[in-house]
């Protein structure tokens, strides 16, 4: 057995069905290998090895299991870096493979050799370098273990090509790795603990966070929340993971978040912060961040705890273990009874809700996300690009099954969006993929738009076209005097001609009452089907709260007044 | 980073010892990390131990308490790091360091007593210098350099901070 087979081999005895990638030089002996196993192993040739890396992130992000792509040495490797930083910063399981020049020219600066170990260690959960062919399988066993245990992350393994060429001799077994052994039961007294603290609160919030979605414990949060009637805001990362329509959900808090979502928090006597990393974009200034509340965090993860909040009570472990145990241990007391605190959350977040019809011409980006909101079946799945439009899914999409709605969070990828929209069909082709984008985000994946013609995969992007890189415009409205500099698009290019020129459907839409039957289009035809929305210039996404500032002072939106309900 | 109170938020010399798998890269991998999270190192050494395959790394730091727990944590999650040890108390705490002093027909025999006096060792001597190895506490290295300054300092090297639990 050559090198090539060992490595489909083991991706297929770690479950992997697809690989997205790009050939090049050092990998030409892969791609040779992957003809044989076509049946077992499908690839989707992207465009750019970028869009590879975004689509197998996805690809995880929506299967639960691990998200594999593949390109070869120097440029092509490189290309694949943001898509690994996209999927470090959100905890993506990713295994990411590259060729590299033969081992007896490393460090020669051959044609195409980069460092990628040494670019990459910055931005992976772990990565290799597999010199010997014996140490294939062994290396990418561990590959997989590393990257989908404990706080998922992605994994980089460099491929020399004489690694790929040379025969397996005596495959070298797969060890156990010493230094690797995530914790995942709470500690019992800590949970007892934590059940105090919540039996005790008067006006407790759950803050969920991507951890939930991560560790499926998606159900264990509802019992939860249902059973002690607390209410749940959830960040960014784990939007989708606690139906958005339920009277205890409170959306999503932060920056764009929703007003009723901060406000509870910035009230709250307890916070259950579960799975999340309070990130700058979550808290505002840290020192203000929830003063009157006592923190429960819990994160698989220690080094998170502490890190930017403090907490008074941490829990390490997997949150659906530590979930389940909590739940157990509560039980034995009396269910608490509906709350003023609950009470008054519920009233306020109608208040919030912010689902009123809008009328406008040009058209108001709400108004295509309201549309959205009907049109979605609750299986189907939303990717975003990054800028107003993501905020604006973020904060009125309505979403209530974990893992439909997928969105770079904490690294705020342009051009994620559309590949990302590509790797969700590949793994759920039985739901609808919608991309919501900017006209911004999208240019810069546009070319995937052969990837859909070409591997016969449905999506629908739908640009929100405000003709300008409208997230950096609102800035430079709000906090630089109205002086635009660098974020004018001028309506280029007409996206439906080029959806055309690719083989595909594109229709530009200018009216909103035009926008359901455009939506009702696109999900009927067999293939991607592109949406240009033309969209209000200037339209600011809002309230939000401005860059480290405290995260209760929020400006704009619908609700005017600080809310006279806290 | 919230802020501890009492003596163990002050900043003050902190040790951590590693055990990692002696892999290619593991000390990129730990520069890196301090790099890019601010962690101001002081010395780091590494070297071998009793089991085969495992490195000794230990590093030496001037921070609080709290930076050292986070700084702990994240060296954790570097797959090759198998255990993280506080060693900043109940731990012996060595040093070395080769001093090239200037010498002279005149002052070889001071320089020659004050190393003796001191517990360190001459390695080599010329016409033109003496070498002169000490082993000790950083502190007590740090005064010894200090008061051979007088002769002439031509080369000096320090290997950074030892650490073992007691």
């Amino acid at each position: 057995m050559k090198g090539t087979e060992s490595i489909i081999r083991s991706l297929i005895a770690n479950k992997t069905k697809h690989v997205f990638g790009f050939p090049g030089g050092q990998v030409i002996p892969l791609y040779d290998e992957l003809l044989n196993f076509e049946k077992d192993l499908r690839h989707v040739l992207v465009r750019h090895e970028q869009a590879a890396a975004h689509a197998a992130d996805a690809y995880a992000r929506v299967s639960g299991g691990a998200g594999v792509c593949l390109a070869t040495s120097g440029p092509g490797a490189t290309n694949l870096v943001t898509g690994i930083m996209t999927a470090y910063m959100d905890s993506v399981p990713l295994i990411a493979l590259a060729g590299n020049v033969p081992t007896t020219l490393l460090g020669n600066d051959a044609f195409q050799e980069t460092d990628m170990v040494g670019i990459t260690m910055p931005i992976t959960k772990h990565n290799f370098q597999i010199r010997d062919p014996n140490q294939i399988n062994a290396t990418i066993n561990k590959a997989f273990t590393i990257a989908l245990n404990g706080r998922p992350g992605p994994v980089f393994i460099d491929i020399p090509k004489d690694t790929q060429v040379k025969e397996v001799t005596k495959q070298a077994p797969t060890e156990k790795i010493a230094g690797f052994d995530p914790v995942l039961q709470g500690h019992p007294e800590q949970i007892k603990k934590a059940a105090e603290m919540i039996l005790a609160a008067q006006s407790p919030v759950i803050i969920a966070g991507g951890g939930i979605i991560m560790s499926n414990a998606s159900a264990e949060l509802a019992s939860l929340s249902e059973a002690f009637n607390l209410p749940v805001t959830t960040t960014f990362m784990a939007k989708s993971c606690f139906n958005e329509s339920h009277p205890l959900a409170l959306g999503v808090l932060g920056m764009h978040g929703r007003k009723v979502a901060n406000y509870a928090v910035g009230e709250a006597d307890l916070l259950i912060a579960i799975g999340c990393r309070f990130s700058d974009r979550i808290t505002g200034d840290t020192k203000t961040f929830a003063e009157k509340a006592k923190i429960i965090h819990i994160d698989i993860d220690s080094a998170e705890i502490g890190k930017n909040v403090r907490a008074d009570l941490p829990i390490v472990g997997d949150a659906k273990n530590i979930l389940t145990e909590l739940i157990n241990v509560m039980k034995i007391k009396a269910k608490k009874a509906n709350s003023p605190w609950a009470e008054k959350i519920k009233k306020f977040r109608r208040e919030c809700d912010c689902s009123f019809d809008v009328k406008s011409k040009p058209i108001d980006p709400r108004k295509i996300i309201f549309e959205l909101n009907k049109a979605l079946k609750d299986t189907d799945i939303v990717t975003t690009g990054t800028g107003q439009h993501q905020m604006y899914a973020a904060h009125f999409l309505k979403r209530s099954i974990p893992r439909t709605f997928i969105s770079s969070g904490g690294a705020g990828t342009m051009g994620y969006g559309f590949p990302a929209a590509i790797g969700a069909k590949v793994a759920k082709p039985k739901s609808e993929v919608v991309d919501i984008d900017g006209d911004g985000s999208f240019a810069m994946v546009i070319q995937e738009l052969a990837t859909c013609k070409e591997e016969n995969i449905k999506t629908i992007p739908i640009i929100f076209n405000n003709s300008y890189l409208g997230m950096v415009r609102q800035w430079q409205e709000l906090f630089f005097n109205k002086r635009y500099s660098g974020v004018t698009l001028n309506r280029t290019p007409n996206f439906a001609k080029v959806a055309d020129a690719y083989g595909l459907k594109g229709i530009t839409v200018d009216r909103e009452s035009e926008i359901s039957k455009a939506l009702k289009e696109a999900f009927k035809n067999d293939e991607t089907t592109l949406l240009d929305i033309l969209v209000k210039e200037e339209s600011n996404i809002l309230p939000m709260f401005s860059a480290g500032a405290k995260h209760t002072d929020m400006f704009g939106g619908c609700i005017q007044n600080k809310g006279e309900l806290f | 980073m919230a802020n501890g109170n009492g003596s163990n938020s002050e900043k003050k010399r902190r040790i951590l010892g590693l055990l990692a798998e002696d892999q290619p890269g593991i000390i990129e991998r730990l520069a890196g990390l301090f790099l890019r999270r601010g962690f101001n190192i002081d010395t780091i050494i590494a070297g071998k131990t009793a089991q085969e395959g495992i490195s000794h790394v230990v590093v030496s730091m001037n921070t609080d308490s709290k930076t050292l727990e986070q700084v702990e944590k994240q060296v954790y999650k570097i797959i090759e790091v198998v255990k993280v040890n506080d060693l900043t108390e109940n731990s012996i705490i060595r040093e070395h360091c080769l001093i090239k002093v200037t010498s002279t027909e005149q002052n070889r025999k001071d320089i020659l007593n004050f190393t003796q006096l001191n517990g360190a060792q001459v390695l080599d001597a010329n016409h033109k210098s003496i070498i002169v190895e000490i082993v000790s506490e950083p502190e007590k290295i740090d005064k010894f350099v200090e008061a051979l300054k007088p002769f002439g300092i031509k080369e000096l090297s320090r290997t950074g901070i030892n650490a073992l639990a007691k």
